[in-house]
């Protein structure tokens, strides 16, 4: 797309459940700063795919690189240091804590601090002023002290991007933040995802096509787990096998 | 920015709460060292009690904090316990000497067993701690030259606290010994429960997938709760050691490990205070239903932990702070 090298690139990338092939022969590339869709109809694997990219699966074969670095081998853990970030189709946060405090678990992690056993952590101010930012950056500094499992479910969802984003990654997997949420809202999400640094890489994932069609610069469409067809909004809504195969179908899904 | 006060009482509502909940605490912790002068006939119980807590404390780190679930303490606890009467018998019988070695050889048990046992979870874990308890418990009753097998370890006698204190038959040394004990443990957990670490084991406890995603050494992080847990058990046995002078095969005993962990539940788990809570209150009532009818009174607490387990989960502190919130709530409309 670009001279840039990609920072995430998967080459012959497969997955087997079993016999079933979920994932096969994917070569992919996400440069820097990018935005772009992953959308396909419902089985096509997808939320397989940002697995075996953000390393909670491993692929039976093929490589994943990051960074031009191969990251097949490494862990979850690895990549998110290597910078790596995502968040979760199905909402994963810390319920019976505070929306600071979740934040404040990613902010820690990253930045080390959180091996230490005999500091406060309320006095650790240069990470609670980055818990602090980030939550003005998606909305949320209003209910700052309001325990995760509270809030509404639309403000869930950000929260999950902003304990994301509090690992600084350099490639963000969205899947499907606006799950859950009313087409009437998901422009909020938009809107945040709008704000988001320019130099991240982000890949979304959602069956909100109004959403998919704002946000992304391109778009890839995966059918029964592999690509089919690659473009512009433009070239991928103007396709007739994507139109036949998808977006007819998920008029209705996505009402 | 959120202090450190109520940063530690999150989930209380915020009106002055923090200002009562510190001068209640601190009144419990002076009233606590009156008990020897006030009720003297009461400071061997109330010795037992404070021992307990200590445990009950320790497996609150686990259980309450970090999420994990062990019907297996005792090992820890007798652990300290062997290793500071063997001692005794054999080497030193410094107290704070053997009461180190004890919290040490727990440390150390802790870091072995737990090393194997925490890379599995949930019900894995619990039966694995379980075995593990279980094994200890037979290779304490073979090796009956150094522990006395089934009889224990009989006529423990410790020198001097300091070169100072003796442990006279009264219980006085032996209390303030213990008290000073929970209270630098109390502390400590206090500080840990409150730093990033202490926060991040709240984290695994509320979702470990979520905390290995944001890159949280996960088992590594378990395991240093778990041998800190382990040493400060290892403590509270080598207090019971030191205190009773005697060492009892069942210190190592699956009732024990079900006991603390009745305690703990009974009281409150995550709240720091439920060991202080539960653990007189199971002791209380252990007394009172033992009098009633010497033979049958597990029934009883058979019968209270149903009750409690079903009625009023999150133990009494959990009570009461669903109590303080509905009132707060009424008081303000």
């Amino acid at each position: 797309m670009n001279g840039s090298a990609p920072i995430l690139e998967t080459r012959k990338l497969n997955r087997f459940f079993g016999s079933v092939r979920v994932t096969g022969d994917v070569d992919f590339a996400l440069h820097p700063g990018e935005r772009r869709a992953v959308i396909g109809p419902n089985g096509a694997g997808k939320t397989t795919f940002v697995n075996l990219l953000s390393g909670r699966l491993a692929p039976s074969s093929g490589q994943v690189l990051l960074g031009g670095e191969t990251v097949t081998a490494l862990g979850e853990a690895q990549r998110i240091k290597r910078g790596m970030g995502r968040t979760f189709q199905i909402t994963s946060l810390f319920p019976n804590l505070s929306v600071r405090k979740n934040v404040f678990l990613a902010v820690a992690e990253h930045e080390g601090v959180a091996w230490n056993l005999f500091r406060s952590a309320a006095s650790h101010r240069d990470q609670f002023g980055r818990v602090d930012e980030l939550l003005e950056r998606v909305g949320l500094a209003d209910v700052a002290e309001v325990k995760a499992q509270d809030l509404p479910y639309g403000r869930q969802r950000l929260l999950e991007i902003a304990v994301a984003l509090a690992l600084r990654p350099k490639v963000l997997l969205l899947d499907e933040p606006a799950a859950g949420i009313p087409t009437s809202e998901s422009h909020i999400i938009l809107t945040i995802l709008d704000t988001l640094p320019k130099d991240i890489a982000v890949l979304l994932i959602d069956h909100d096509m109004d959403l998919v069609f704002r946000f992304a610069q391109r778009i890839t469409v995966l059918v029964q787990g592999s690509i089919m067809v690659e473009g512009t909004p433009a070239e991928i809504a103007a396709n007739e096998r994507v139109r036949k195969i998808y977006l007819g179908e998920s008029d209705h899904a996505a009402a | 920015m959120t202090d450190r006060s109520t940063a530690a009482i999150l989930l209380l509502p915020p009106d002055g709460v923090s200002g009562t909940r510190k001068a209640l605490s601190m009144s419990l912790w002076l009233a606590a060292l009156a008990i020897p002068t006030l009720v003297p006939g009461y400071t061997p119980l109330a010795n037992q009690m404070v021992v307990m807590i200590l445990f009950a404390l320790s497996l609150d780190l686990l259980v309450g904090f970090t999420g994990i679930v062990t019907l297996g303490h005792a090992a820890l606890f007798g652990t300290g316990a062997y290793t500071a009467g063997i001692l005794a018998l054999r080497l030193t019988n410094d107290p704070l000497i053997t009461a180190l070695c004890g919290m040490a050889a727990a440390a150390l048990v802790g870091l072995v067993t737990g090393s194997c046992m925490l890379r599995t979870k949930g019900l894995a874990f619990l039966v694995l701690s379980l075995a593990a308890a279980f094994m200890l418990h037979e290779l304490a009753n073979m090796a009956s030259s150094v522990t006395g097998g089934d009889d224990g370890l009989q006529g423990v006698s410790f020198s001097p606290l300091l070169g100072v204190f003796e442990f006279d038959f009264r219980g006085h040394t032996a209390f303030y010994y213990s008290l000073a004990c929970l209270f630098a443990a109390f502390l400590l957990v206090r500080r840990v429960v409150n730093s990033p670490f202490g926060w991040s084991l709240r984290g695994i406890r509320e979702n470990d997938g979520r905390m290995r995603a944001i890159g949280c050494p996960i088992y590594a992080r378990r395991l240093a709760a778990y041998v800190m847990s382990s040493a400060l058990a290892g403590l509270a046995g080598a207090l019971q050691a030191q205190t009773t002078q005697f060492v009892a095969l069942n210190s190592l005993s699956l009732e024990l490990s079900g006991d603390v962990l009745i305690m703990l539940i009974l009281g409150g788990s995550g709240r720091l205070y439920g060991a202080f809570v539960g653990v007189p209150l199971f002791m209380f009532a252990q007394d009172l239903l033992a009098k009633e009818d010497p033979a049958n009174w597990y029934l009883g607490q058979g019968l209270i932990l149903m009750v409690m387990t079903l009625f009023v989960p999150g133990g009494v502190l959990g009570l009461v702070e669903r109590l303080r919130r509905n009132l707060g709530r009424g008081g303000r409309r």
